[in-house]
């Protein structure tokens, strides 16, 4: 506005001027509107993280949590020279533990979220066909996702015992296996319990999200296709999927985000078991059960670090379109 | 080549009967045209043809052969939809090309197809843009040559030109007119509610109410000698004159109808004195409305140009040989 030359009419040079004004005020009202959340985002979100970013430098321990020293990137990794010209590396970065725990989570984020998909696609598909009773079906779909994980954990974890479960006594008595197997405790068998109680769990979430992507697809689209004769499946490959991918690439990313940290199920049901632990469940044993706090705090770091570039690899490798600007 | 026979169709959603037993008969290579006030049936009745919803009862015949049961891509037809739903994703040669199958065609095949139906609707130059980079108009008229592609025997089109503006609807519509001369062997069925549409387009028109066909015949018929007070009143615009009571009772009828263009003023020898209470100058024509003691005043297609002043007492004639007379029921007095 500075720039106004003397000759220019006045209405043109007041409008513009107004409108900014106009804009400004909207501005302020934003940040009104947003002030209470930026508070509430700092104190539960922002401040932890720093925190514990923070305690990944030093030697906290739990007993006292003010006391710690700065160490730099020691909990990471420290490379010392004994005397004897040996060296020893030490922290999460050489930690086997950690990697298997980092493993784990991967293995069991996609592969649990790539079958959710795939069911909750279908199920989606089923439920968005018109027939008596979808109201109460659609309703009724929903009951493992309502249930608290906790109490889902359990349930399955008295269906997978091993002496009186009602998996192993179906599957004897189908003779489909010659003997019990202790399917929460046995490390070949752990992650696919943890697997199954997941997707029983949250495909009825993701069928939901895929039922909202395919209730936009307007009737007629399909009544076209009809009128054409085109083939369903062709119609399903060509019309209706590409058509619900940018409501199925999101409901995959709030997947992936909280497969990646993973930590309620695995904790009820494989309590202790390295074939199932976590990144989240192994941090938060380093920080309250063993003690080692400052690693503890490293690991989640690392946590948080890793979830952040697999989501943003997602996002760009998927090109989804969070905004919604392509619509 | 389709001549296609509806033979008491009935339509009910539940325990709502939306059609309510339709005969019809719509000629080989003919334009019939569905008319009709909102909620009367004829997207259903035409959904029924399509096969797009089941019939609840009656008989649907294409030539001859009962279709009741066939798949609507069976039928041969093609349907042009309100909402043109084209694919959103797909570029409009995709678009077009889609519904033609492989096996029938091959892909030499179906380019010169789409490309001949594009260049026949001036789309050639957009075949590679996807719907969403097109005008509405450009959009409707990918949604015809879908239809046109497919080579089909019966051309359904469910209101194509109501998210059209004006003057867009008129140059369509002169496009559908033009494309129905051209593909003399295929029957198409127009759906509107749009009385302009159906008096300009059509071969014969089919009035619908509430489920019933209240009368067929080409749009002259029509016009000129409709069987019901609400055929009378719906075709045609401006809409026709009604009077009641006691002026109608001097022509022996319930009710009189009378359009405008067939009332003239006559100062000299009036049949009907009034003052004029408003006018509108369209430009080509000047239309009283002048008020004869009549429930509403009635309009006149004023004759000329010499100016009447609002507040005018003038005196209006209707031609005899044009008044349509009506008992109470609604049928005509011939
Ligand atoms: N799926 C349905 N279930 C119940 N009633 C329906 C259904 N589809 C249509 N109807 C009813 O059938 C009647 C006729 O509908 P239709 O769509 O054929 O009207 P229309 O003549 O095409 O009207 P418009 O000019 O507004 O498009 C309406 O009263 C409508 O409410
Ligand atoms: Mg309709």
């Amino acid at each position: 506005m500075a720039s106004i030359t003397a000759g220019q009419p006045e209405p043109q040079a007041t409008r513009p001027a107004r409108r900014s004004e106009l804009q400004a005020e909207r501005v302020r009202a934003a940040r009104l509107f947003l002030l209470p959340m930026l508070v509430a985002l700092t104190l539960v979100a922002a401040w932890p993280l720093f925190r514990t970013i923070y305690f990944s430098f030093t030697d906290t321990s739990l007993s006292n949590i003010g006391a710690g020293k700065w160490v730099g990137f020691d909990n990471y990794l420290s490379v010392r020279t004994l005397s004897s010209g040996k060296v020893i590396t030490r922290g999460v970065l050489v930690d086997p533990a950690w990697w298997n725990a980092v493993w784990n989570t991967f293995r069991f984020a996609i592969i649990s979220v790539s079958i959710e998909t795939v069911l909750g696609l279908l199920v989606a598909l089923v439920l968005n066909a018109e027939f008596k009773g979808r109201g109460l079906v659609r309703a009724a779909i929903l009951i493992p996702w309502a249930i608290p994980t906790i109490v889902s954990a359990k349930l399955w974890a008295w269906l997978f015992n091993d002496q009186f479960g009602m998996v192993n006594d179906m599957l004897m008595s189908l003779g489909l296996i010659d003997h019990k197997i202790a399917w929460t405790a046995d490390v070949s068998t752990a992650m696919y319990a943890v697997l199954i109680v997941d997707i029983w769990k949250t495909t009825p979430f993701m069928a939901l999200l895929c039922l909202a992507g395919l209730q936009m697809i307007p009737r007629d689209m399909y009544e076209a296709a009809k009128i054409d004769g085109v083939h369903p499946i062709k119609v399903f490959f060509r019309v209706t999927l590409p058509l619900v991918k940018p409501a199925l690439m999101v409901a995959v990313i709030f997947r992936l985000l909280d497969a990646l940290r993973i930590f309620d199920l695995i904790y009820v049901l494989t309590p202790n078991s390295s074939a199932t632990k976590t990144m989240s469940v192994i941090s938060r044993e380093n920080l309250i059960d063993f003690d080692k706090f400052a690693y503890g705090s490293a690991q989640s770091t690392l946590l948080f670090l890793i979830i952040a570039l697999a989501v943003i690899l997602y996002i760009w490798l998927g090109r989804v379109d969070l905004g919604g600007q392509k619509q | 080549m389709a001549e296609i026979q509806l033979k008491d169709v009935r339509k009910s959603y539940g325990s709502v009967d939306v059609i309510k037993g339709v005969d019809l008969e719509i000629r080989d290579g003919e334009f019939m045209v569905f008319v009709g006030p909102s909620g009367c049936g004829k997207s259903t009745l035409l959904r029924l043809i399509a096969g797009l919803e089941d019939i609840t009862s009656g008989d649907l015949l294409f030539d001859g052969k009962r279709v009741n049961d066939l798949a609507p891509s069976k039928r041969g037809i093609a349907m042009v939809f309100q909402s043109y739903a084209l694919y959103p994703h797909m570029k409009v040669y995709d678009n077009m090309a889609f519904g033609m199958k492989l096996a029938k065609a091959g892909p030499d095949e179906i380019r010169r197809r789409v490309e001949k139906a594009a260049k026949m609707l001036h789309i050639d130059h957009l075949l590679d843009r996807l719907p969403k980079q097109l005008s509405g108009g450009q959009r409707q008229r990918v949604a015809i040559g879908r239809a046109i592609v497919r080579d089909p025997k019966v051309f359904l089109f469910d209101e194509p030109l109501s998210n059209l503006d004006a003057a867009l609807r008129v140059a369509t519509r002169l496009e559908i007119a033009k494309l129905h001369h051209e593909m003399k062997n295929v029957t198409m069925i127009y759906v509107t509610h749009d009385q302009v549409e159906a008096m300009t387009l059509a071969d014969r028109i089919c009035v619908l109410r509430d489920g019933l066909v209240m009368q067929v015949g080409t749009p002259s018929e029509l016009y000129e000698r409709p069987n019901s007070l609400f055929v009378a009143g719906f075709i045609g615009s401006p809409k026709m004159n009604f009077v009641n009571g006691q002026i109608a009772q001097g022509f022996n009828a319930h009710t009189i109808g009378i359009r405008s263009e067939h009332m003239v003023v006559d100062n000299a020898d009036p049949v009907w004195r009034g003052k004029v209470v408003h006018a509108e100058n369209l430009g080509s024509d000047n239309f009283l409305f002048v008020d004869i003691g009549s429930e509403e005043p009635v309009l006149v297609r004023q004759e000329g140009k010499t100016a009447i002043p609002w507040g005018a007492e003038i005196g209006v004639r209707p031609l005899i040989e044009n008044l349509h007379r009506f008992d109470e029921t609604g049928n005509p007095i011939r």
